[in-house]
């Protein structure tokens, strides 16, 4: 791709930077799989395009910041959105302690249950919640928290997939931070105020999506 | 060195194999076939099996050339499975045991499968993509278990294919798969079919996994069967359908359980595992990723004694020791139930 860099390169897709109309610019690219056939192949992009993008429109009607998405090209496969440029992952956050006091700590985890609740409010499952697809920027004076990667995101109702969404955060905060009980709590606090109607049917399926975990007693 | 004798019958295939330290001495297997557009049931598999297991453990000792006297442990599944024909089994490893006072080993029948995948390829740490009638898994390696990074949530991928072949009237001789395989060869025309794959948390500390899911393909062809042939698709091009789809679904998973893991290498096991078609794609997976792909052909991949016997053998070394009053079956049995004691990585 002209003009573009590649970032990183996922079991799916190929990140590429770059300018797009004069701004910082992300193409996610879902490459051709050789393995697929081409029509399954073609399809599956397809859906999988307009699902995320789908999820990224819906999530800003509900006032969550998510790229902006400039173009969606289906013919090459690519997503071009908007690059955050000064923006940290919360993961970079919350490793580096010198940065980061309780206080920022605890503002930057309600902020994330708030648009958390909001998210799920809006019926949109993220799908793939851990602390290296939250960004922050300007987190000096006004801190603003932005979800990203919806590439696993879907619309549903349930609450059965809203605990599971939350559990992989947990799960995934858990693994990462040695702190991330503390985070949690907090990142719940937000979430509760913010999703009056439903986050108490959500965090007592939680509970449920906790004890058991994904363990299926198998037959052979 | 250890010999060890190992008894299989979970399912439709009775085998009975002998091993001496990672060297096959014999390999023998019956297998219960129904007539097309039947699957096999519990009673009537352990009926087949009970008929044959003493003319299979005669021809597998003496194929091996080993007296009882030189055997050292005698090795059976003890699940997962069907309950009746593991019964049978069980019962025939237990008596031997007895009647020649050896010790007795009740293996998971999944780990047998690994165990002889990476004995026969040599493969080192490889994520282990097991699929067959009755399961279908990924898995991959780590702390003293084998981790379940992916599964199926409703029926195995080897069972969707069975029962598609009863829809589509193909014979069971040798195997259904064996016969769509054949037929899809022949197969031009692809139609899209239900492709279901679904993102989970995992237990383990390598982030998400992905579960897969059969049972609605196999609800679409149900359903739809008529109309399709109606609107020109064959048989041959139905089943190249089924196998591109399915197929896809688990070379995907595999795929992002080899990212997560940082693994470079793949070992197919199981019976679907010997299908050409799935050998290729997944070899077309791992060659843009750099990574090496293992499987091995139907003598190993699907279900035999020699597995269980080497399973077992790699235990019996390791010194596990089975009280009588727990060499019982059990027809649920994770694979990460199993603490690999065998394993040092």
């Amino acid at each position: 791709m002209k003009g573009f860099d590649l970032m990183k390169q996922g079991a799916e897709a190929r990140l590429y930077v770059g300018m797009y109309l004069g701004k910082p610019t992300i193409a996610k690219e879902r490459f051709k799989k050789a393995y697929r056939h081409e029509i399954l192949d073609d399809l599956l992009t397809k859906e999988r395009i307009k699902a995320e993008s789908r999820a990224i429109v819906r999530c800003k009607m509900a006032g969550i910041r998510t790229p902006t998405i400039y173009l969606v090209d289906f013919n090459r496969r690519i997503i071009f959105m908007e690059y955050f440029t000064n923006s940290i992952t919360a993961k970079e956050m919350i490793e580096n302690q010198s940065q980061s006091t309780d206080k920022t700590l605890e503002l930057f985890s309600l902020e994330l249950g708030k648009l958390l609740g909001r998210m799920h409010g809006a019926n949109i499952i993220h799908g793939d919640l851990t602390s290296s697809n939250i960004l922050l920027f300007n987190h000096m004076q006004n801190l603003e928290v932005v979800l990203i990667d919806f590439g696993l995101a879907h619309i549903e109702s349930n609450t059965e997939d809203k605990a599971v969404d939350l559990y992989v955060l947990e799960r995934a905060l858990l693994s990462t931070h040695s702190i991330a009980d503390k985070l949690f709590d907090k990142i719940l606090e937000g979430y509760r105020a913010h999703y009056k109607q439903g986050s108490k049917e959500v965090l007592k399926k939680m509970d449920e999506v906790r004890a058991r975990g994904r363990k299926r007693t198998m037959v052979g | 060195m250890a010999v060890a004798l190992g008894f299989e019958g979970s399912a439709n295939k009775l085998g009975i194999g002998v091993v001496r330290d990672g060297e096959i001495l014999s390999n023998c297997r019956r297998t219960y076939i129904t007539p097309a557009g039947e699957g096999f049931l519990p009673k009537e598999t352990a009926q087949h099996h009970r008929e044959h297991v003493l003319s299979v453990l005669k021809e597998a000792l003496e194929g091996a050339g080993v007296k009882p006297q030189d055997v050292d442990v005698i090795c059976y599944t003890k699940g997962p499975g069907m309950g009746a024909p593991l019964a049978t089994v069980a019962v025939v490893a237990r008596t031997v045991a007895q009647l020649w006072n050896k010790p007795l080993l009740g293996v998971n029948h999944c780990i047998g499968h690994i165990e002889m995948g990476r004995l026969i390829t040599g493969a080192k740490n490889p994520t282990v993509l097991y699929v067959s009638g009755g399961n279908t898994q990924i898995i991959a390696y780590s702390r003293k278990r084998y981790r379940i990074f992916g599964e199926t949530i409703d029926i195995a991928v080897g069972n969707c294919l069975d029962r598609f072949a009863r829809v589509l009237k193909v014979s069971n001789d040798p195997s259904p798969g064996y016969n769509i395989e054949q037929l899809a060869k022949k197969g031009k025309k692809y139609v899209p079919l239900p492709y279901c794959v679904k993102v989970f948390d995992l237990h383990i500390n390598i982030g998400l996994g992905m579960d897969v899911s059969f049972s609605g393909i196999l609800t679409y062809i149900e359903e739809r069967i008529g109309k399709l042939k109606k609107d020109g698709y064959t048989p041959e091009d139905l089943c190249f359908s089924m196998q591109e789809t399915v197929f896809a679904m688990l070379v995907e998973t595999t795929e992002r359980a080899l990212a997560h893991c940082g693994s470079t290498e793949v070992l197919i096991v199981g019976g679907v595992g010997c299908n050409l078609r799935l050998q290729e794609m997944m070899g077309e997976m791992c060659k843009e990723r750099g990574a090496k792909l293992f499987a091995t052909d139907e003598r190993f991949c699907i279900d035999n004694g020699v597995m269980i016997a080497h399973a077992g053998a790699e235990m019996f070394k390791a010194g596990v020791q089975m009280k009588w009053e727990d060499c019982t079956i059990t027809q649920r049995y994770r694979t990460d139930d199993v603490e690999t004691v065998w394993r040092d990585d």
